[in-house]
């Protein structure tokens, strides 16, 4: 299997305070791979880090064969990297097309790849294909995480960054969610790595997960091994178990 | 009657040169959130670039009147928007991420320093341009009273229109649009998406710049004469204009300065000429206390 994302201890501060203690994470082409944890760990720092902001204070970062430790976001994302952001962040005064128009631009960019996309991304959340017109802002807690999903895949990322997509969700729309995830792995080999509270789908979904405490990776490994392991359930399946 | 026709005509030509500066303001407040204090001074270096250039024009030979103007235009518009970017780059940038009045005091001392800047280059006296369009439509004579439309108001008021046409759909119908309105949304989201945010923000003072210029020339123009000063007034109506339209909102930018344009004109033309400004800004203040976010401004709390 080919590395496509590689950190190696990496540490990130805001301002005196050092979120993230020297981690390490790999990627590999065609892998779903997790991140669980709990408040404050540090999964969203990790994420954002990748995409260089907060900017590592130590380490390294290659994508996909390049050092992308020092290159600005938006230079990063054009490599081909989306991310589905915690929180969302639809752009709230666009509409519901325009949005999906703005995950286009790291996408090939012609209108017959960005025609084709929408009618994907329509296909996978049809609800978004009926809503086109309507004001991102307006739009439902779950719609908008699926407009954020959506948005992220027209820009036919090589590697999908999904910062907790379950969020505030009800179990159906969860499911369907991951089931969206799960195909696009098995039928385009998208890479995904996704971080997550919800730590029992999160690891039933992934191939390979890693736990975050405290900044620190302090456990990795198969998924199926890491469910079952007691301690994990003891720490973050508590209460998970409702599927 | 016929008084008014010819004040509303007045004012429309008025308010067009003030709602081109207004939108400078509210495009660059919308994208990083602070009052450009010297983007008078820029739509007044636009005017200079452009006398200089029509006298050069001028001189060179190019005597064709639309020609010269429409080479002039194109001249001040770029070089005018140069010194907007330069200003950005220079003055505002490293100031991004520091406290918030930084850029506000930056911008009030890059004001002065514009104005002293044409002042020591150009000299304090004004300057004059000649009638370069004379004439007009005499629309309705009788009761003693003419009113007239010049072909300068007619071509101000054209002109108006197409630029901010072109520049409505340059905002709200082209990626480079969408772009921007991403960055004054959520500008994380917006790098998340592979837009370059300096170089937008860049681009907004490049446009706002450009769009001042536009209005240097004709108020240059219009009026025949202009000085180091001429920015300072006329920025801070075209600033009420913004805030009365709400500031952030582009057609409030537009309104704005046609209203202000009209107040101004019709309190000058009825009541008494010395009170135009305190009428203008007393008319800022009511709107102000019945809608605070301006006539088509959203309110603060829908800022997500
Ligand atoms: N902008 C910031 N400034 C200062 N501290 C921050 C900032 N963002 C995050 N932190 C701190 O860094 C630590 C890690 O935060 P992070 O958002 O990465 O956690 P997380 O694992 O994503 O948590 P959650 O599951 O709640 O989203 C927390 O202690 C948080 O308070
Ligand atoms: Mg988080």
């Amino acid at each position: 299997m080919k590395p496509l994302l590689t950190v190696r201890g990496v540490e990130t501060y805001y301002g005196a305070i050092r979120a993230l203690k020297g981690v390490d994470i790999d990627v590999f082409e065609g892998e779903i791979v997790t991140m669980i944890g709990s408040n404050g760990a540090g999964k969203t720092t990790l994420m954002n880090t990748v995409c260089g902001d907060p900017r590592a204070r130590s380490g390294r970062i290659v994508f996909d064969g390049r050092d992308i430790t020092a290159m600005p976001t938006h230079e990063i994302m054009r490599l081909s990297i989306a991310q589905s952001p915690e929180g969302r962040r639809i752009f709230p005064r666009m509409t519901v097309y325009e949005n999906l128009l703005m995950g286009a631009l790291l996408g090939p960019g012609d209108d017959a790849s960005i025609k084709e996309d929408l009618a994907t991304v329509f296909g996978l959340f049809p609800v978004l294909e009926r809503r086109q017109g309507q004001r991102g802002g307006t739009l439902s807690g779950g719609e908008q995480q699926m407009l954020a999903i959506g948005r992220a895949l027209m820009g036919r990322p090589k590697l999908l960054l999904l910062d907790e997509p379950s969020l505030g969700l009800a179990p159906l729309i969860v499911r369907q969610i991951f089931s969206v995830i799960r195909d696009l792995n098995r039928t385009q080999g998208l890479t995904v790595f996704l971080v997550e509270q919800n730590a029992f789908h999160a690891l039933k979904l992934a191939h390979r997960g890693y736990v975050m405490v405290n900044g620190q990776i302090t456990m990795s490994g198969p998924a199926a091994e890491l469910l079952a392991r007691d301690d994990i359930k003891a720490a973050y399946l508590e209460g998970g178990v409702h599927a | 009657m016929d008084y008014f026709a010819q004040q509303l005509i007045n004012g429309l030509t008025l308010g067009s040169i003030y709602g081109l500066i207004a939108i400078g303001y509210t495009m660059v407040y919308g994208i990083v959130g602070m009052i450009n204090f010297a983007h008078g001074e820029v739509f007044m270096i636009g005017a200079f670039i452009a006398l200089i250039a029509v006298l050069s024009l001028f001189a060179l030979g190019v005597t064709a009147v639309p020609l010269a103007l429409l080479l002039a235009l194109v001249i001040a518009m770029a070089l005018t928007g140069l010194w907007g970017w330069a200003i950005e780059r220079l003055a505002y940038r490293p100031l991004r991420n520091s406290f918030r009045l930084a850029p506000l005091i930056t911008a009030i001392g890059m004001s002065i320093a514009l104005q002293t800047f044409v002042a020591l280059t150009q000299g304090a006296r004004s300057k004059p341009l000649p009638p370069v369009i004379r004439g007009g439509f005499t629309l309705s004579e009788g009761n003693g009273f003419a009113v007239s439309l010049s072909y300068m108001q007619i071509l101000i008021i054209v002109t108006t229109v197409v630029v901010m046409a072109a520049f409505s759909y340059l905002i709200n119908s082209t990626s480079l649009g969408r772009a921007q309105r991403a960055c004054e949304q959520d500008r994380k989201m917006a790098a998340l998406c592979g837009v370059n945010v300096d170089r937008t923000i860049s681009l907004t003072f490049v446009i706002g710049a450009a769009l001042a210029a536009v209005a240097g020339l004709m108020f240059l123009a219009y009026y025949g004469v202009i000085d180091f000063f001429v920015g300072f007034v006329a920025g801070i109506k075209a600033f009420t204009a913004a805030v009365l339209g709400g500031i952030g909102s582009l057609p409030g930018a537009m309104l704005g300065g046609l209203l202000i344009g009209l107040i101004e004109v019709f309190w000058a033309g009825y009541f008494t000429a010395q009170y135009k400004d305190v009428a203008a800004f007393s008319i800022l203040a009511i709107v102000l206390i019945f809608m605070p976010s301006g006539l088509l401004g959203r309110p603060e709390v829908e800022k997500v």
